[in-house]
């Protein structure tokens, strides 16, 4: 039986090797393959920030109580990562690599902290407060 | 702990951490500079006065201001535990750091006992705020029990160590108390270096290095027993002289083999690791990284080798290297690297909000790659230097001192250049431009 630590925290490794792909092929100054690759790194990555939204938060702050606590932090979190993804798009239409380059270092830094205290903290969290993982992770699994 | 209590905000004021950011590289330049004041003199022998100073500039005022200050960043983040009243505490810790690594860093330089005596007190109280608050973070209130917490605790307690035998020599130097410093000295520098530093890179490496660098993970086996390991074998060579010979000599060359062997585990795995770094563009935390663990790996070889052969134990080359290799190659090069990451990405993340979308400079906007890189190189050229020095001081001495001079002054202007342009952004309310590009 998976966790939902396991569950979600292999999201993140699947979306770093995503990241990686994309922030080398713009290091590289093949603008085409950054596209492609950083397209496919921002959907993986607004699904998984999806899957807690709309699934795994809702579950968790009903369960704790608190819509106030660590679930808050990690929302605002988001939010600054989509802004970043925005700006990251806007760099590669307009072939700026060294644009992009600052603002990929910026999202790695941002993205590493928040997935270290989720995989740290709130997941182990998470695991304990939340009764029945399988259907959280089944419903997490069809979200689009 | 509740949950409701449980915050995951990351963020005590950009002043908190900035304070000691700023002022370590203050202390590197004012180190450099007396090692060119004292000159080849200085190098004639491990217990030189000038010698003693410029390394307490360089291990309280230098390494001790960044650790602190990263320290009151990473509690949060890594342990779930936010520093309670971030302002005074910090006030209470960086200001009698400040002067206490000061007065003693100028009291050994000097000779003079006033300025030892007056820099006891002040230390003694920065690193109690600082243990208490560390401890009672990590020990009482974290949410995370990992290998991390785990090594930082030891850390810790090595630190204590590392404090009491300090106070210790102290009173001894000044003629307080009739102790053997030899010995003492000895066991004040062992857990300082491999129970302090070596502990808390580890322990921060575990989470950094895969992270931050997209490398695999530590095994699992070496983040479970490396740190405890290392921290059991200190004892073991801390206590060998209480037994008789020859059990003690056996002991001793025991642990200390042991030591070596670890901290070279911790330098191979981890350049392993890197090599295997999924992440490949250019990095140059990552240089500074891998500069450290290059001279930490040269250290633990030159140690065991010291070990073996009594000649080179007693040279005067051999603690000098050792000391150089440690301090300046792996400590310090390990703490500005990740300065960088630390300070350009505190700028990004308190800017970010406050000025219009779009206009938030980003993290190489803040630091560029260039003027890191530029640092890193004056950095790498002055450990060669350093190393003549401790061979022919007359004339490498000038050489290594220019070389850790220049460091220092582009250390300190890459980070008074982000702290300006956070200011200025600020006060303009939109980004300030992008130096540099």
């Amino acid at each position: 039986m998976q966790t939902i630590s396991q569950y979600l925290s292999a999201d993140h490794h699947h979306c770093d090797n995503l990241f990686a792909d994309a922030e080398a092929a713009a290091s590289a100054n093949d603008i085409a393959a950054a596209q492609a690759k950083f397209a496919s790194f921002r959907r993986e990555m607004l699904q998984h920030l999806a899957k807690e939204e709309k699934i795994m938060f809702p579950a968790f702050e009903q369960a704790t109580g608190s819509s106030r606590g660590p679930t808050s932090v990690m929302r605002m979190e988001h939010e600054q990562m989509r802004e970043l993804f925005a700006e990251m798009q806007a760099a590669l239409d307009a072939k700026d690599t060294g644009t992009y380059a600052g603002l990929s270092e910026t999202l790695l830094i941002l993205m590493q902290q928040h997935n270290m205290k989720e995989e740290q903290m709130l997941y182990p969290m998470a695991d304990r407060a939340l009764r029945e993982p399988d259907s959280l992770i089944g419903q997490m699994s069809e979200v689009k | 702990m509740s949950i409701a209590s449980l915050s995951l905000e990351q963020a005590p004021p950009i002043s908190v951490p900035f304070r000691f950011f700023l002022s370590a590289p203050l202390f590197l330049l004012l180190a450099a500079l007396a090692l060119l004041a004292a000159g080849p003199d200085a190098l004639q022998s491990r217990w030189t006065p000038a010698l003693l100073g410029i390394t307490h500039l360089l291990t309280l005022g230098c390494m001790g201001m960044v650790m602190s200050g990263a320290m009151m960043q990473l509690l949060p983040v890594l342990a779930g535990t936010p520093v309670p009243n971030p302002r005074g505490v910090a006030w209470a810790i960086h200001l009698p750091l400040l002067a206490g690594s000061a007065l003693l860093g100028g009291g050994l330089y000097s000779g003079a006992t006033l300025p030892i005596i007056l820099a006891v007190p002040l230390l003694a109280f920065a690193f109690a705020v600082f243990l208490g608050l560390s401890v009672y973070s990590l020990a009482v209130r974290a949410q995370a029990h990992n290998a991390t917490t785990r090594a930082m605790l030891m850390a810790l307690v090595a630190l204590l160590f590392t404090i009491v035998l300090g106070l210790l020599l102290a009173a001894a130097i000044t003629g307080l108390l009739d102790l053997p410093m030899p010995q003492l000295a000895a066991l004040h520098v062992g857990w300082g270096l491999l129970g302090w530093t070596a502990l808390l890179v580890i322990g921060v490496a575990y989470q950094v290095v895969p992270m931050f660098q997209l490398t695999p993970p530590y095994p699992k086996a070496v983040a479970r027993w490396l740190g405890g390991t290392l921290f059991a074998l200190l004892l073991l060579w801390s206590f060998h002289p209480l037994l008789p010979e020859p059990a003690s000599g056996i002991l001793a060359l025991v642990a200390a083999c042991g030591l070596a062997a670890c901290v070279a585990a911790f330098s191979v795995i981890t350049l392993r690791l890197q090599h295997k770094r999924r992440r490949k563009v250019p990095d140059i935390t990552m240089e500074f990284w891998r500069t450290g663990l290059a001279c930490l790996l040269a250290a633990s070889v030159l140690w065991l080798a010291g070990q073996l052969s009594g000649a080179l134990a007693d040279s005067t080359f051999y603690p000098l290297a050792l000391g150089i290799l440690f301090l300046v190659g792996f400590a310090l090069s390990v703490i500005q690297g990740m300065l960088y990451k630390i300070v350009s990405f505190l700028v990004w993340f308190h800017l970010q909000g406050k000025l219009p979308v779009g206009k938030t400079p980003n993290m190489k906007d803040i630091i560029s790659d260039r003027a890191a890189r530029r640092h890193w190189r004056a950095h790498l050229i002055s450990l060669p230097f350093c190393l003549a020095a401790a061979l022919w001081p007359w004339p490498w001495v000038y050489a290594a001192g220019g070389a850790l001079l220049l460091g220092a002054a582009l250390l300190l202007a890459n980070l008074a250049r982000a702290s300006n342009l956070y200011r200025h952004a600020l006060a303009n309310g939109h980004g300030a431009g992008h130096p540099e590009k």
